[in-house]
Parts: structure tokens; sequence; C-alpha cells
């Protein structure tokens, strides 16, 4: 399973080997940040988590990360790497489900960043929709329109848009939020089998379980970075106390950060 | 023998016999292939109101191009095209850069054009003239307005057809679109241009507040027969085709206005529609299709 995509991708070795690098990355909306001063890096290969508390600026950095938002200080370093190489999975999906589309055609979709909005889909870009199906498990449901599937039909449809998108990065907002534990399962080998290849999968999880189970390393985010490492030893009781306090103390007339160039100390 | 003459005379002599009918004719279907898949877009979108209310913003452009001009369909489309474009653009600007939604921006820019466009030609003109703005006369059409009409409904297929793609993603998922291509901006400017053109080629032809009953009806009615785009597309330019045809049958024999006449046979595709569609109809409801297995 899968030996079709990784073949495919050991033909740009480079496009695989890089890293993404946060150097002293503050991100928000309006001037309120909801980020603060994050600097680490990310290298092929890892497999990161991104837990916290509600209002932690999760989906912040994730967007941030796609491109979507302009950091408000601070950068975000592809490296030699296309920016534009991302595939991304919001969380709110905006998808219109009741749009007439089948899910075949939605899952080519994914298709679209290396075949242009106007170039046809070949045949072997065709071969690989049909196995993408086949990876997420939806075989026999290729016709069906998208409005009729189940939240985790839909899920497997999205992941495997994304396996069609075959980019190095992958971000993922909560991709396990209201999805049954079989399926779950089945997009977590996804993930894994992603890894595997060399690519960077950050995920957005409430679930700590499944952090400490799944991914080498987390990050802890209550706005500022609370702890970015190896999960057994960011996800430990007193480090997620510290995240629960951080996000309440935040009173709501913030005074204008003078941390800017500074760099960030233990509160 | 008799009674299939009868009909042959309702329906092909007038046509035959009329050079009027046959390029009120041609205009309303040239009208009717680009406008109604347009619709099917608008309804997509959650815009469908958005093609009345552009209807309406055309109105203040026409009126100017009126007052310099007197009734002369270049300065009278160029003008309508500028306002269209305008709010257009505008709504899109507005619903981009600050808090309130598309609808709310949209609403707002149009009341102001059309108290504006309304005002305009009440300062000069008379009612009959402003009846002709916003009713049209699809049976006066002349050589540039017919050239107009085809030409704006050929731009627009070309445009459909190449940009497809991109219509399709921006409506499903936007977000997506912006990550796959540069243009993902443009895009839904490009949309409501399109649907710009078609409003003010059609207002001559069929008035302001017509041109936009040939785009909205027949595409509601299409998406009430199908799940597939690629079927809902050529289908309501089936019914909007249809509707022009008898439209000016109808409008013929009772000596109707053609504009609503065409709107009310359109009205009434949508009406079966509504009770017959095999893909959201209200009889669906009452006798479900046995159920598949599995």
């Amino acid at each position: 399973m899968g030996q079709f995509l990784l073949g495919a991708y050991l033909n740009h070795p480079n496009k695989i080997r890089r890293g993404i690098e946060l150097v002293n990355l503050t991100l928000g909306y309006e001037r309120r940040p909801a980020v603060h001063h994050l600097s680490g890096a990310i290298s092929p290969g890892m497999a990161l988590a991104v837990c916290g508390p509600n209002g932690a600026g999760k989906s912040t950095l994730l967007k941030a990360l796609a491109g979507l938002l302009r950091p408000i200080g601070g950068r975000i370093d592809y490296g030699s790497g296309d920016p534009r190489a991302i595939a991304y999975l919001p969380q709110l999906i905006e998808i219109d489900r009741s749009f007439p589309i089948d899910v075949k055609d939605f899952i080519a979709l994914g298709a679209l960043r290396r075949i242009g909005l106007f170039g046809g889909l070949t045949a072997r870009e065709y071969d690989s929709v049909e196995q993408a199906i086949q990876r997420v498990g939806l075989s026999g449901l290729e016709r069906r329109p998208i409005a009729t599937l189940s939240g985790g039909q839909m899920q497997r449809v999205l992941f495997a848009r994304l396996i069609m998108q075959d980019e190095p990065v992958i971000l993922l907002d909560e991709p396990f939020g209201a999805i049954d534990e079989a399926t779950t399962e089945h997009l977590l080998s996804l993930i894994a089998h992603w890894c595997a290849e060399g690519r960077i999968v950050i995920t957005v999880l409430h679930d700590l379980e499944l952090a400490r189970r799944v991914f080498a390393q987390t990050l802890l985010l209550a706005r500022h970075c609370i702890a970015w490492g190896p999960t057994q030893e960011v996800l430990t009781t007193e480090n997620l106390q510290k995240a629960r306090a951080m996000s309440e103390a935040y009173d709501s007339d913030a005074r204008e950060c003078l941390l800017d160039e500074a760099i960030v100390h233990d509160h | 023998m008799k009674r299939s003459f009868m009909i042959t005379d309702i329906f092909i002599t007038p046509f035959i016999e009329y050079e009027f009918m046959r390029r009120a004719l041609v205009g309303s279907i040239a009208l009717a292939i680009s406008g109604a898949p347009l619709g099917v877009f608008l309804i997509l979108r959650r815009m469908s109101l958005a093609g009345d209310a552009l209807s309406h913003a055309i109105l203040p452009g026409a009126a100017v191009g009126y007052l310099i001009a007197g009734l002369s369909l270049p300065a009278m489309t160029i003008g309508g095209l500028i306002a269209g474009l305008i709010i257009a653009f505008a709504t899109g600007l507005a619903a981009r850069f600050t808090t309130l939604r598309e609808d709310a921006s949209l609403a707002a820019f149009y009341l102001v054009s059309l108290s504006l466009g309304v005002t305009l030609v009440s300062m000069r003109g008379s009612n009959i003239d402003l009846l002709h703005i916003l009713f049209g006369s699809v049976v006066g059409l002349d050589n540039p307005g017919l050239s107009m009409l085809v030409g704006v409904s050929t731009f627009t297929l070309v445009c459909l057809a190449l940009f497809y793609r991109a219509f399709v993603v921006d409506t499903l998922d936007p977000i997506f679109l912006r990550q796959i291509t540069r243009i993902s901006e443009i895009v839904p400017f490009l949309f409501l241009t399109l649907v710009v053109l078609n409003l003010v080629a059609g207002f001559h032809a069929l008035g302001t507040l017509m041109a936009v009953g040939l785009i909205m009806l027949p595409a509601a009615a299409a998406r009430l027969w199908s799940f597939q785009l690629v079927v809902a597309l050529p289908l309501a330019a089936a019914f909007a085709v249809f509707s022009a045809y008898v439209g000016l049958v109808f409008s013929n024999e009772t000596g109707a206005p053609t504009g609503p006449a065409i709107i009310l046979v359109a009205g009434i595709c949508y009406f079966v529609s509504l009770f017959f569609g095999r893909a959201g109809g209200i009889l669906r409801l009452r006798r479900p299709r046995s159920h598949l297995e599995g």
C-alpha cells in the first residue's frame, strides 16, 4: 500500500528534504496577537502535535504556516522549498457539502496544483485518484455525491485529497473532531505513513492520549510556547497546568507588547 | 389537417414572416444559453439575490447614459456596464476589507444605486422612458443590440469553459483555491463581471428587472432535476431557451409584453420543477423510491 506514492516521491528528493523554521514568530488578528514570539524548527519526517487550551493560537499557527495569514512579527522560513507546497486541512471545514460533486471528482481536485486550473487530468493522475480512494477505504463510493456522505466518510475524502496533493508538508487542524475510532485509526496510519515518507505532518489535537501514542514531537501552546520537544517530556502535568493557567490569565485590554525583539523568557 | 396547420400558424409562422420575431428569438436564445448557467453558479454560491441586486445597480449607469445621449443603446449599455461593475467590485472589496458580509454590502450599494438611478431618470425623462429601461423590448432589437447580445453570450460561454474549474473550486472550497493558485483573488470578480455583462446585455432586450429572471428561474428549475453540475448547467440553458421561445409565441398571440411573457414561462418551468423535480422536488417526499440494497 502506498508504494506508488512513495515511488512518485523518490523522483523529487529535493521536495522532501526540507524543514520549516519559525523565527520569533508573532501571529494575530487586528494587532491582537494569538501567538507570541514562537521559535523552533520542524524537520522532515516529523509528526508534530500541536496541543493547548482553546484560544491558544493553534489554528492561527496552522493558518500562518499555510500562508493564509501574514505574521505580525518574525517569520516562517521554508528553506529552499516552495512556501506553497503545503497541503492544509482547515478545522471549520469551509466546504459547501451541498455542492453537486461526487467523491471521485472531489478527490481529483487534489491534483490541481500540479496540472493547473486549465490542464487536463492525465491517465497517471487518474490512477492515483483510484489509489487514493482505496487508501482511505472508500472504494465503491466513487460516484456518490459528497452531500450524501457521513462525517467520517467526508473526512476520509478530505484525506484522500491530501494524498492526491502529495505535498511535503501537511497541516491538519483537529482532523479527528467528530470521527469514530475505526476511522481515526485508519487516518492515523496514513499520518504515520506520510512521516515515514519524510513528510512533515503538523496536527492540531485536543486528544492528549492520541498525541502521546502517535506523535513523536509535541508543541504545547498557550499563546506562548509552553514546551516543545519529545511528546512525553512536553505533556507533563506541570506543563499542562501552566498552559491552562496561562490561557486564563490573559486580560481583555492588553497593552502594547514591548517584547518585540527580545527573546521570550519563562513566565 | 386543418388542425396541424393552425399549430404551425402559432408556433412557426410568426418567425418566418416577421424579421423582428426572428431577431427577438436569436437574441433571447443567446441570452438564455449564457445567462442560465451563470444562474446555476449564483444559486450554488448562495447569491441568488445578488443577481437581482446587481440588476438594480445597473440602472443609474443606464440612466446617466440616457441623460447624455438619449435612448441610445451604446451609451446606456456602457453606462450600465460601468455602474454594475463598480457596484460588484465595491461589494467585493467591502466584503473583503470590512466586517460587513458580502450580502449586507451588496444590499447597501444596490439600494443607493437604484435610488440614484430612479432620481436621474425622473430628472429628465417621462415615465414611458423609465418603463422602457425597466422592462425593455426584445422585439425592438436592432443590429447593434443583437450583435451585443450574441457577443456577450459567446464571451460568457468561452469564459465559463475556460474557468469552469476555477468557478467550481471557488464555490465549493475557496480556501483550497487560495492554496492552489495565485489567481484565486480574481475568480469571484471575474464571475461577477460575467453576471453584470449578461444583465446589461439583457436589459435592453428584457429590461433591467426582467433580465435577471431569465438567469435565475431556469437555473433554479434545473437544480431541482439533477445532483450533477454537468447536467444542471445545460439543463438550465435548455429551460431558458424553451422559456424564451414559448414566451415569444405567447406574447405574439396575446399581445402581452415580451419580457414578462418570457419570464412567466420560465416561472412555470420553475413551479413544475418544484413539484416534480427528481432532485429535490416536493412530490419526491411523498413517494420515496424503493431503497437500494446496502
